[in-house]
């Protein structure tokens, strides 16, 4: 069931073009990210969603109503990028304020426990993992449908980033639906459902994680030490490898395809074993830059 | 409780969490009366004054002096400041519109005006015999009348302010000549004739003239309550045209 869906937006500031046309649908359950360059028109698309703009041109539905109704207030919880709150407001007040926000509300005390959030704390002196919690448990704290997180992690340590990308995974285990907005590609990879690349106001690929990286990038390597001399002509007689060449003690082997099967089947029927096997995959980060032709995501 | 309830009670909290802010709009304008009746000169008739005190005048300028306190000081710098940082757009994500937390903010403000107010009463009758405002009606109504006008000015400061701290700053530069022209350095009564007509149209004396007028048992003069009602409607469009959420 489609919860989201986008058809052709697009928004102008002035002559500047932020967004050119972007369609996509996000299905009930899961969690849909919307990768791509700083700039590149994430953050206005999904203020466009959450109504905090009006699009220029195209359609955009959630939950079957126009982003502007104001029950939409109520089923989507959003998490906007630099989007603070008073500084001497404490966790708990904070809190307490927006549940009496909604008419279902969720148990915000079991929230904040579950989220790890400082309850006597002020704002002000909360930590940017903390503020960044506290943000979570208000887009949530309304029971909503839709979960809409934009730059989720920007600002935290790893270890923080982390422990956020395992309480997502928890929020979609209650079953709500998650459009996630972020320029980390080890963040995509590790959450992400599906993902719709944004580049320049477009969308320039739309696919699972996975489906992107295989689709973007044919060759693997693998290297390994063998136990005796090894010709790479015999591994080359083999259809999927297109290079085999001797580096140092080495044997570094490129190819398409069960690659990884070609080669340990021709060693074990010369009786050698691969030490030190390795196996390079392309990466969401090699697949996002020949997407977009650019070497880093901004950061 | 109501949403708008808890809003309010919250804006409360925040505000009185400002030692600064809280003192000098609560505070500050009865010390100003405290330290003016001290002066025994200004407890004694004046002839200059048509036979009034200067201490009578000071109260009524009190008065003023905390509606200008939480309208053009205090509202301007956090509105601007809820925008600056994305406070207001958080709002616009739930549920309650961020036009209730504006009336919040704004209902805060009369709340703590009107109990800055009944302490420079308070203290003014107890302290130096200055009378409570003898047409009560009126000074209730001037004193709202008042306070709507200068909280729109406010309003609209916070809307064509960049940022939190220049609506600090653009009203504490609005705030000494409002406040000059309501006679904080010299009272109407003493002032210039020209500039006397002057501060008749500026709003904080207009505001000062008519609730001197009702403390001394009269009905405000036309064209002070013309002046405040012409505040309240052209800053409340202003406002309300200007305002931006983000």
């Amino acid at each position: 069931m489609t919860v989201i869906e986008v058809q052709n937006l697009r928004k102008a500031y002035g002559d500047t073009v932020a967004v050119r046309d972007v369609s996509f649908s996000v299905e009930r359950g899961e969690i849909f990210g919307i990768l791509g360059p700083n700039g590149a028109g994430k953050t206005t698309t999904v203020e466009c969603i959450a109504g905090l703009r009006t699009a220029d041109g195209g359609s955009i539905s959630v939950l079957g109503r126009p982003p502007s109704s104001r029950e939409l207030r109520r089923l989507v919880g959003v998490q906007l990028q630099e989007s603070q709150l008073p500084d001497k407001l404490s966790g708990r007040e904070a809190l307490e304020l927006f549940s009496s926000f909604y008419p279902d509300p969720a148990d915000w005390a079991g929230l904040a426990h579950e989220l790890d959030v400082p309850l006597g704390t002020r704002y002000a002196k909360m930590s940017g993992g903390q503020k960044q919690r506290l943000s979570i448990a208000l887009a949530l704290v309304g029971n909503p449908e839709i979960a809409i997180l934009d730059e989720l992690t920007t600002g935290l340590d790893p270890q923080a980033r982390r422990d956020t990308w395992g309480l997502i995974e928890a929020v979609r285990e209650r079953g709500v639906t998650i459009l996630l907005v972020t320029h980390f590609m080890a963040e995509a990879e590790r959450l992400c459902d599906r993902l719709a690349v944004i580049d320049r106001g477009t969308v320039v690929a739309l696919d699972t994680p996975a489906g992107l990286i295989a689709a973007t990038s044919q060759e693997q390597v693998i290297r390994f030490r063998p136990s005796a001399e090894v010709d790479p002509a015999l591994l080359e007689a083999r259809p999927e490898v297109r290079r085999a060449r001797r580096q140092g003690s080495q044997i570094e082997v490129t190819g398409t395809g069960n690659l990884l099967h070609a080669v340990t089947s021709v060693l074990a029927v010369n009786d050698i074993i691969a030490n030190d096997l390795r196996i390079e995959q392309a990466s969401l980060d090699d697949a996002f830059v020949r997407l977009t032709g650019r070497s880093d995501s901004g950061e | 409780m109501n949403v708008f309830a808890k809003l309010t009670l919250t804006e409360l909290r925040l505000f009185l969490r400002e030692p600064m802010a809280a003192f000098f709009v609560i505070i500050f304008p009865t010390l100003l009366v405290v330290i003016l009746g001290s002066i025994p000169a200004f407890r004694e008739p004046s002839e200059d004054l048509g036979g009034g005190r200067v201490i009578d005048l000071y109260v009524g300028i009190a008065v003023v002096l905390t509606l200008a306190m939480v309208a053009i000081q205090i509202l301007p710098s956090v509105l601007a400041t809820y925008r600056e940082r994305g406070v207001l757009r958080r709002y616009a994500t739930t549920p309650v519109s961020p036009l209730k937390l504006l009336g919040a903010q704004m209902v805060m403000n009369l709340l703590a005006a009107i109990v800055a107010t009944a302490l420079v009463l308070a203290v003014g009758r107890i302290a130096f015999d200055v009378p409570l405002p003898a047409q009560f009606g009126g000074f209730v109504l001037t004193f709202l009348l008042s306070a709507v006008g200068v909280l729109a000015i406010g309003l609209v400061v916070a809307a064509v302010v960049p940022t939190g701290k220049a609506g600090n700053s653009v009203g504490t530069l609005l705030f000494f000549p409002l406040m000059f022209f309501a006679g904080l350095w010299t009272p109407r009564e003493v002032m210039p004739g020209a500039l006397q007509k002057v501060a008749d149209y500026t709003p904080l004396g207009a505001a000062e003239r008519a609730l001197n007028d009702t403390m001394t048992g009269h009905w405000p003069a036309a064209i002070s309550v013309t002046v405040l009602f012409g505040y309240v409607v052209v800053f409340g469009f202003l406002a309300v045209r200007w305002f931006r959420w983000s």
